[in-house]
């Protein structure tokens, strides 16, 4: 069985900070991640070849520095590495993206197709399905767990209020929750040969079957035509004393405001 | 009179016969669009025996409702529902299409987007119609919620959004309105893109109703220490006759389950009151209740980012003024 991950390497959202003069994010200094929920579904890949024997896959488009996410993968078990990486691929909205993608594991051998849900810093979940749709594969988005019976895949798929168990002929496409695993670390002997030993491939625009109007920005639908850091509201009274005048001023707002 | 022939189509999202409601908000946000490019509201209905709900789309301004009703669609499944909708866009061609960013939503948009190639904007929390240029502007979080990102999709139709629950405001239902019920026809074949459901299981949860549908809300974070430190937030929200949230933080360490989560990742709220408590106040927190009429939040730490948007911030120990409040308020009740 092969299985093909898709990951990103994004900014670790949690530190990201606003310039409050000219309200743009301050990269410097945020650590670039891999995306925790490709994580999972890395994990996933990895324990279904643990389990059945697999070769895995991973796949990456983003600048040059995306290569670390790719050797972190390769450290925690991966047999291939792809970094997919060329300007013209540059500026790509989820639609873009996800053609160029599916444009690149088309010319891989895969069963299967394991994305995380989102990333941390578009949040979108549009690249996984809108992939299957390329590919002409079935998908099963928000992943809990994840079964392989013969030629069959069986998923346990969280809803708000439910679960569904659905099943699927591979080839499918499958998008991973953070709860679908807790991913392993990297090993020592997995770092020395992801960084001394292994190759994460390269390719470039003239590497990947895709006609010119469906890449980078070009190919996107969608435009961002202007970004700006949150309006905060005005901070209101904040009051530091004893319990018992702090109960007091509360029970006197919440009459005010009809509550009690 | 000219026949008006733009359209905004809604996905009447509905799950086991029951409307889920940010279609009812959407259909609030697209009958205002729609007077501001002349346009008609269009809920589109897919399910099984579904045709019963139209009324209620109509209450809510749609001008029109699409039925699909179809045993394939009786139960939410990717396939026959991009189908379906597809189809429903090819024959209507509308300007705009807007889906909730419910976990069914936010699977079927990007899929129908692939299908029919047009742009999607996820998790939006505004959208116009500028007013100069008649551009149709969707808002969205970026970065954890750290910047604002205003999109446009400029020559693919129809433009399509997923809208976040809670944030859109649905109108006061008008049950005497009507509209045109359409049934579509529908020819849907069982092919390799379908997938079987074994099984459903519903989940168990803390809460008592839907957090969005609260009017009170009571929150915890990791301040109050462990699952049991919830007890006093249930106290005070039964004396209030409200609900208990959670932060992130709290239902990643297992206290409380993902149904009661306010955020970025979990659910936007707007409740009359917001009480939040022990919760530093995460953007990603923020970005789920800063439009609550009223917040309130108590804190042990000054410093805590919550009291920035807070109306009225108590620096303090939760489980000292926490118990002692209830105890007020049940006086008062009794």
């Amino acid at each position: 069985m092969n299985i093909v991950v898709c990951i990103k390497q994004v900014p670790d959202t949690k530190e990201v900070r606003i310039d409050p003069v000219k309200g743009t994010l301050i990269r410097q200094g945020v650590p670039s991640i891999m995306n925790p929920d490709d994580k999972s579904a890395l994990e996933a890949a990895l324990r279904l070849k643990d389990q059945k024997g697999a070769r895995v896959i991973a796949l990456s488009m983003g600048p040059l520095q995306a290569d670390t996410v790719l050797r972190e993968a390769l450290a925690m078990g991966v047999d291939e590495a792809y970094l997919i990486s060329d300007g013209a691929f540059g500026g790509a909205d989820t639609w873009a993206t996800s053609s160029t993608l599916a444009a690149a594991i088309s010319k891989l051998d895969y069963d299967l197709v394991l994305t995380g849900r989102q990333a941390i810093d578009g949040d979108t979940a549009q690249v996984g399905p809108e992939i299957a749709e390329h590919l002409g594969i079935p998908h099963i988005s928000y992943a809990e767990e994840i079964r392989i019976e013969g030629d069959t895949v069986v998923v346990k798929r969280q809803f708000e209020d439910r679960y569904q168990i659905l099943s699927a002929k591979m080839p499918v496409l499958i998008t991973a929750l953070s709860e679908l695993n807790q991913p392993r670390y990297m090993t020592p002997g997995g770092i020395f040969s992801a960084f001394r030993e292994k190759e994460v491939a390269r390719w470039t625009r003239a590497d990947i079957p895709i006609d010119d109007a469906n890449i980078g920005l070009k190919g996107s639908p969608t435009r961002v035509i202007a970004t700006y850091p949150k309006q905060m509201k005005e901070p209101g009274t904040k009051i530091e004393t004893g319990v018992d005048e702090s109960v007091q001023y509360l029970l006197e707002k919440l009459k005010e405001k009809y509550i009690l | 009179m000219e026949k008006n022939t733009k359209n905004i189509i809604v996905f009447a999202e509905q799950v086991d016969q029951q409307i889920t409601p940010v279609a009812f908000e959407l259909l609030g946000k697209a009958r205002e669009l729609a007077e501001k490019i002349e346009a008609e509201v269009v809920a589109v209905l897919l399910g099984w025996q579904v045709g019963h709900l139209a009324q209620e789309l109509f209450s809510y301004g749609a001008h029109r409702v699409i039925l699909c009703d179809h045993p394939q669609l009786e139960q939410y499944r990717t396939e026959p529902y991009t189908a379906a909708f597809s189809a429903v866009i090819a024959q209507l061609k509308p300007q705009i299409a807007l889906y909730g960013a419910t976990s069914i939503g936010r699977d079927l948009a990007p899929r129908i987007a692939g299908r029919i190639h047009t742009g999607l904007t996820a998790d939006c929390t505004g959208l116009e119609i500028e007013a100069e240029t008649q551009r149709f502007l969707m808002t969205r979080p970026a970065f954890g919620g750290n910047l604002m990102a205003t999109i446009v999709c400029p020559d693919h139709l129809p433009a399509m959004a997923t809208v976040r629950p809670g944030v859109m405001v649905k109108r006061l239902p008008d049950p005497s309105a009507s509209g045109e019920l359409i049934n579509f026809d529908l020819d849907l074949v069982e092919n390799q893109l379908y997938t079987k459901i074994l099984e459903v299981i519903k989940k168990e949860t803390s809460t008592k109703q839907n957090i969005q549908d609260a009017r009170i809300l009571v929150a915890g974070g990791r301040g109050m220490k462990s699952a049991e430190g919830f007890q006093i937030l249930q106290d005070l929200a039964d004396a209030l006759g409200g609900e208990v949230a959670s932060s992130r933080a709290v239902v990643d360490a297992g206290w409380r389950d993902k149904s009661g989560q306010v955020g970025q990742t979990g659910k936007t709220v707007r409740p009359n009151l917001y009480i939040a408590c022990g919760i530093s106040g995460a953007i990603q927190h923020i970005a789920g209740m800063e439009e609550s009429d009223f917040i309130i939040a108590i804190n042990s730490d000054s410093s805590a980012p919550i009291f920035r948007i807070a109306d009225v911030g108590i620096v303090g120990d939760v489980f000292k003024i926490v118990p002692k409040l209830t105890a007020a308020i049940q006086r008062k009740n009794q």
